[in-house]
């Protein structure tokens, strides 16, 4: 008991010591001492959760409807845009009903080669050894491309890991706050802005999928049948933005969205807002020509399939830019134009969870929270102090240091701070001196027994050991599952209780025990007070 | 400086002579506990069920009755209006909206702004949306949380001393989460995440008088190896009363300390494990000791894979 070499001291003595500096400044961080902490000391500083900082939390879901339409619709043009550069294959009564693309191809013989072509816009995906489409052949003439179940796993997944990016450059351009946007499982977002209390702000920059589609306007159709929803062959039927009428427009794409370099609001001659935008090279060329071949037809600005508007070309638009005016507000071309900037969503989010704290309540919780740590503290050390005397006094100088430790690790980890976790910070410190409790009663009990005091003690610690181990581990064994099975404040708790877990053996057991042996070895008493 | 011992020493309680009553009385209470929260229901917060809950703080206490009309008036929904912490702080309960969650959030707004512009000074603290799809999410979760970390811990407790350990502690956790649902369920206390945090955290905790009083009996079944079972559970039980006093007033303590004036929105956390932390101490003594004796743990049963062990050592 009494041999405690001298590099074990050094070590639990580094080990308390850094704890202690690397908490300082999360301690100091809300009060007037914070400027005073130098620069060249570690400066790592524990996070707060969104409950105790206040802010906004969404949890957003890809729209699975709308991803299928999507892919559905950009096969549909990549395998136009295919087969029509081999002037023999003729096709017809393309269909994207029931999940999957449909066509005809009108000279059997062709079909062989129509189906050749359809395999080079096919690709396979990772690791699977499947393709992304199956082509199949139905009733000698009729191809079907159906989207195989890999092949949407893996278009969700990238679509999922654009939308990330797109969402966070929406709502924060400039790159500079303190956002979390993380994919959570295969189709969620989630969103986590400290600070800003109103999430309709972040809902309206997040909700437009803000695709952009310059289409011509299909003159030929009959009014009486747009109006019914009916569009000739090669058009589509799309509402108005303000929702009046209908319009019926081609369906090839001009340009798109995806050729924008630039889009900011700004005022027409008029003084109304609308949104500039400017193209990149191949847009700009694209767009000249159409705008070229069709001066004085009609073309559609079309905004998630909702058109803005439907001027008419006056004359050729060469320069590569371009205004897109609507009913707009400053506000919403704003908006409109971040979005349009930052690129569209590869797919429909909804917020699904949404969350938002006004800053007083976590203040308010902060400080609740700090008086109630202080006091059950106290009321814990006293406790200890007149159950054990001297070892109650080590307990709970290992109490203090555990403290420390805690908040020291969490801030090294840079660890989030929750409502919960402040509980679980205090039934760390009402769990902590379990051990020695442990401990201290075996000693006693040893004693009693009539063993002499250094024997006592040593085997006070050692049969004290196997019941804290095992405590601890039910304790790891919860708080895993809460970790992994909580969202956002819970885990915050399961934390905190897994490092308390760690530091409070490592205090009450190791720490306690150097002191005792220090003590027992300096004064060599003949009996114990405990 | 005299000492505080909470505990006699060398107490010598008959704890195992009620063991038959407290069974039957702890069987009630589960029943009854189950019976009741399966009749009248949790009253699950909108993480669970979905739906709205807004708190709002004013400058002065006001009417509810007043509030309640006023938010009736908006044609919401069934709405409920309960105090939080104090006569200044209320929350509002709305259901889940039909349609998507996009459409319960124009929903605070309108609440906010009617809020707003009638009480002067009032504040939105915060609001909390959760659709349908997620409450269900979290709903399943929970469960599933809580079953993993029951089975977890008894399986634990099988691999580190024998089945009928584990069987016990699972009887035992068994009992803790039943009796503190019949508390929710009775109180009406709201169920949200952190509540289930909690229940977790019980599953852990409640344990940690189990584990320390199995240990001894184990250590005591080799020590005294020709002890009848039931003097030495006896003896185990009063060998670490001590300790179990101590440890749960501290634990009781801290968290006496976090329900009384901690922040409120944590406060049914705090009083959960609170609770689970003094049914745990009880069923530590009256229902993981008592199920050793019911699945015939003898000394001699355990002398086998004691002996065997010993053997190997010798060889070894």
């Amino acid at each position: 008991m009494l041999e405690f070499p001298r590099w074990k001291i050094w070590l639990i003595g580094i080990v308390v010591a850094i704890g202690a500096l690397l908490s300082i400044p999360s301690l100091i961080a809300a009060t007037p001492l914070a400027g005073s902490w130098p620069k060249w000391m570690p400066q790592y500083k524990i996070n707060l959760g969104l409950d105790l900082a206040g802010g906004s939390h969404l949890l957003l879901e890809a729209d699975s409807g709308d991803m299928q339409k999507q892919r559905l619709q950009s096969m549909e043009d990549s395998v136009a845009t295919e087969l029509r550069r081999d002037p023999r294959i003729d096709i017809g009564d393309i269909s994207t009903a029931g999940g999957r693309l449909s066509f005809l191809v009108r000279d059997p013989s062709q079909v062989d080669a129509a189906v050749e072509r359809l395999r080079t816009l096919t690709k396979p995906v990772a690791l699977t050894g499947n393709r992304d489409w199956d082509v199949q052949v139905v009733d000698s003439t009729r191809v079907v491309l159906i989207p195989t179940q890999t092949g949407t796993i893996g278009a969700m997944k990238d679509a999922m890991s654009v939308a990330r990016d797109v969402v966070r450059r929406r709502i924060d351009p400039g790159g500079t706050k303190e956002i979390t946007v993380v994919t959570e499982g295969n189709n969620r977002i989630l969103v986590e802005v400290p600070g800003v209390e109103n999430p309709d702000e972040l809902k309206k920059l997040i909700g437009q999928t803000a695709r952009l589609e310059f289409k011509l306007v299909d003159l030929s159709a009959n009014p009486q049948d747009v109006a019914q929803g009916h569009a000739p062959a090669g058009s589509e039927v799309l509402p108005m933005a303000d929702g009046t009428s209908n319009i019926a427009v081609k369906r090839r794409v001009m340009v798109s969205g995806d050729q924008l370099t630039d889009a900011k609001q700004s005022f027409d001659q008029d003084g109304r807002p609308d949104i500039d935008i400017t193209f990149n090279t191949a847009g700009a060329r694209r767009f000249g020509r159409v705008t070229q071949e069709n001066v004085g037809k009609p073309f559609a600005i079309i905004l998630d399939d909702k058109v803005l508007s439907a001027p008419n070309i006056n004359e050729p638009i060469l320069g590569g830019r371009a205004q897109i005016s609507g009913n707009f507000t400053v506000q919403t071309a704003h908006d409109l134009a971040v979005s349009l900037s930052s690129g569209k969503l590869p797919v429909k989010l909804n917020v699904i969870e949404e969350r938002s704290i006004g800053p007083d309540l976590g203040t308010d919780s902060i400080h609740k929270g700090a008086l109630a740590s202080i006091v059950s503290v106290a009321a814990v050390v006293i406790f200890m102090l007149v159950t054990y005397g001297r070892f109650g006094f080590y307990a709970n100088i290992a109490l203090v240091v555990n403290a420390f430790l805690i908040l020291g690790i969490m801030a090294m980890f840079n660890a989030t701070l929750t409502l919960p976790g402040i509980a679980g910070f205090i039934l760390t410190i009402g769990a902590a001196v379990d051990a020695n409790v442990l401990i201290n009663e075996r000693i006693r009990e040893e004693i009693r027994r009539g063993r002499r005091l250094l024997d006592a003690v040593e085997t006070g610690y050692r049969e004290a050991m196997r019941a804290i181990f095992d405590a601890n581990v039910t304790h790891v064994i919860s708080a895993s599952i809460m970790a992994y099975f909580g969202s956002g404040p819970v885990r915050g708790f399961a934390v905190v209780l897994l490092i308390g877990v760690v530091t409070s053996v490592f205090t009450a057991v190791y720490f306690t025990r150097m002191l005792v042996a220090l003590w027992l070895r300096r004064t060599r008493p003949r009996a114990l007070h405990i | 400086m005299k000492l505080l011992k909470l505990v006699p020493e060398n107490t010598n309680l008959d704890f195992m002579r009620w063991r038959n009553v407290a069974l039957i009385l702890s069987l009630i209470a589960t029943v009854t506990s189950i019976s009741y929260t399966v009749y009248r229901g949790l009253n699950l917060g909108v993480d669970f069920v979905g739906g709205q809950l807004i708190r709002v703080s004013f400058q002065q206490p006001i009417n509810v009755e007043q509030l309640r009309a006023k938010v009736d008036s908006l044609h919401l929904g069934e709405a409920s209006i309960s105090e939080f912490g104090g006569p200044k702080t209320f929350q509002i309960r709305l259901p889940k909206p039909p349609g998507s969650a996009a459409a319960a959030n124009s929903v605070a707004t309108r609440v906010k702004i009617e809020v707003e512009r009638d009480y002067p000074g009032a504040k939105i603290e915060s609001v909390d949306t959760v659709s349908g799809k997620v409450s269900e999410e979290l709903a399943d979760n929970s469960a599933i949380a809580i079953a993993l970390a029951m089975l977890g811990i008894a399986l634990y407790i099988w691999f580190r001393f024998e089945w009928q350990f584990g069987v016990g502690a699972l009887l035992t956790l068994a009992h803790d989460i039943a009796m503190t649902l019949g508390f929710f369920a009775f109180t009406r206390l709201q169920v949200d995440l952190n509540v289930v945090a909690a229940f977790l955290t019980i599953v852990g905790y409640s344990l940690n008088d189990t584990v320390v009083i199995y240990d001894r009996i184990r250590e005591d079944l080799r020590k005294y190896r020709k002890m009848a079972i039931l003097s030495l559970i006896n003896l185990s039980l009063n060998e670490t009363l001590a300790r179990t006093v101590v440890t749960s007033l501290t634990v009781l303590i801290a968290l006496g300390v976090l329900m009384l004036i901690g922040p409120e929105v944590i406060f049914g956390l705090a009083i959960a494990i609170f609770l689970g932390v003094l049914i745990g101490t009880y069923s530590s003594i009256y229902i993981s000791a008592p199920v050793l004796i019911w699945l015939g743990v003898k000394p001699d049963s355990f002398l086998k894979t004691d002996e065997k062990e010993a053997a190997e050592a010798e060889t070894a």
